[in-house]
């Protein structure tokens, strides 16, 4: 039995995966770049005219983050699971719910942040207004915050499984299409100069009810995946 | 609490044998509820004064929506019971039934989608129940997907366990999100799927096809749940007495 | 109503009778397919049985 006091169990968890995390920096620009680029995609595939774009920017903005945070959570457990640390924290005696939180706010760090502070620079590419950028990153911030808690559940009930990428963002999808609606509408409001707290307080909403029921999902699925 | 009663009837060789009498008491009952339902709601009930005689299509439509969210349901509770007691007659409960969900949902979208053709002018409009229903349907394909896609029965059971209990808690949250969305972008489509005022002799064939939909899942559920069983036993001597005589 | 009348259900028979017939066949469709996920079942079972007889 370990002596270790949770907490501090859980802030060297997310220390460990920064760490970890920073070693690889191209695995940790790529959703960034991705996000970049499916953004890009729409202008190419619609029209350059802001004024059009405009009126489409936050659903651009959500779907290209949610499929660019889609890619990072295969590698949440993978690792770990590889090299044998993920049975290591099964049987290291700390609440496993409060390990996946550390790995989910570490994971959250490196692939959710980033979007989140490069968001206002891609929003203004769609013809996004100045007053309007700060609900983009707050919307972004709590969105991408759900998905990570979300995504965890994905990943770890499809850990080590072959074409378990493809699966794990058919199990998420559905889930995150609430995030999605209200997410993008906050934007949408925004960009129109209403006000947006409805939407977001329902998205940190979402977000609280994440944190404290994801994170007993990601446990119970790590343990079946993991024996 | 003496539990021992749920894990006797939950025994295998119990549950297959009972399923096997229950099938034919939903079967028939279902069959002869569903033909009067159908001839109720087809040749008795009057036309609808807004929709004609295109408001029938609710005979299929509404049973089959109501099916699609009610066998979720079910499975879900089934899975949360297999993962909390370890029952795995509780696990094959849930295996059986998802397909059979994935039917319902999938009857509910298209009769839904050709009824709203006459209706507004287009094979499809994104109004509330129908975006619901399309996601429900991507829920059972995940469960579905999952479950093929791990070659350990037991690791597959409780994985769709806890996907089947995520999804449940989330069905509400779906529904409610799809609702707003809906309602906010008003346009000239109406929000709710055909609603006709409805009078007695068009609200008895509704109920009847229903409860003739539920009997029906249940026969379906018994069958299925015999072959689940089959397959999940292995080297028990009760197969042989059972399969042999 | 006469069998014309009943079929064109108002003019909606084109939307109404294709519903009918899909709901129909989705339900006839997973009878069949249960009885056969059965049938193949106990047949499986019933093949174990016998490999695991001969060895003895």
């Amino acid at each position: 039995m370990s002596n270790t006091p949770a907490a501090d169990a859980v802030w060297l968890m997310y220390r460990r995966d920064l760490v970890l995390a920073f070693r690889h920096w191209d695995q940790v620009a790529q959703p960034v770049v991705f996000f970049a680029m499916v953004t890009t995609l729409f202008p190419l595939s619609l029209s350059p005219e802001l004024g059009e774009l405009r009126q489409l920017a936050g659903g651009v903005l959500w779907v290209a983050a949610l499929l660019a945070a889609l890619l990072g959570l295969e590698f949440l457990f993978r690792a770990d699971h590889a090299d044998g640390s993920l049975e290591q924290m099964l049987l290291s005696g700390q609440p496993l719910a409060l390990l996946a939180i550390a790995k989910g706010a570490a994971h959250w760090t490196v692939c959710g942040l980033p979007l989140v502070l490069v968001s206002p620079l891609l929003a203004i590419g769609l013809g996004v207004p100045t007053d309007a950028l700060c609900a983009v990153v707050l919307s972004l911030a709590l969105g991408t915050g759900i998905l990570s808690a979300l995504g965890a559940i994905g990943a770890a009930l499809t850990l080590g499984l072959r074409r378990g990428s493809m699966l794990l963002s058919l199990l998420v999808l559905p889930l995150a299409m609430p995030a999605l609606i209200f997410g993008a509408r906050a934007i949408d409001m925004a960009i129109h100069g209403d006000v947006t707290r409805g939407p977001l307080l329902l998205l940190g909403a979402m977000l609280v009810l994440a944190l404290t029921l994801a994170p007993l999902a990601v446990a119970a699925a790590l343990r079946i995946s993991a024996e | 609490m003496n539990w021992t009663w749920m894990h006797k009837f939950a025994s295998p060789p119990h549950a297959y044998r009972l399923a096997g009498r229950l099938a034919p008491w939903f079967g028939w009952p279902a069959f002869l509820l569903i033909i009067t339902g159908l001839y109720g709601g087809l040749v008795l009930a009057p036309a609808d004064y807004q929709q004609g005689d295109a408001f029938r299509i609710l005979y299929v439509h509404a049973p089959s929506a109501w099916m699609s969210m009610f066998i979720y349901a079910t499975l879900a509770v089934a899975a949360a019971i297999g993962l909390i007691w370890r029952i795995k007659l509780a696990h094959a409960v849930a295996a059986a039934s998802a397909p059979v969900g994935a039917w319902f949902t999938f009857l509910a979208l298209a009769t839904g989608s050709i009824w709203g053709k006459p209706m507004w002018g287009t094979w499809w409009v994104w109004d509330a129940r129908l975006t619901s229903e399309l996601i429900l349907l991507f829920l059972y394909a995940g469960l579905i997907a999952l479950r093929a896609s791990i070659e350990d029965r037991e690791r597959a059971d409780r994985a769709a366990a806890v996907l089947a209990i995520v999804g449940i808690v989330n069905l509400p949250i779906i529904h409610y999100s799809v609702y707003w969305w809906n309602t906010l972008h008003q346009g000239a489509t109406i929000t709710k799927l055909g609603k006709p005022s409805i009078t007695g002799d068009m609200l008895w064939p509704l109920l009847v096809m229903m409860v003739g939909f539920n009997l029906y899942y249940g026969a379906v559920l018994m069958t299925r749940l015999r072959a689940e069983i089959l397959r999940r036993e292995r080297d028990a001597s009760w197969l042989r007495t059972e399969l042999v005589s | 109503m006469n069998l014309t009348g009943f079929l064109a259900m108002g003019k909606y028979g084109a939307f109404v009778w294709p519903c009918f017939l899909l709901a129909g066949a989705v339900l006839v469709w997973n009878v069949i397919a249960a009885k056969r996920l059965h049938a193949e079942a106990r047949r499986q079972a019933l093949r174990r049985l016998e490999a695991g007889r001969s060895p003895t």
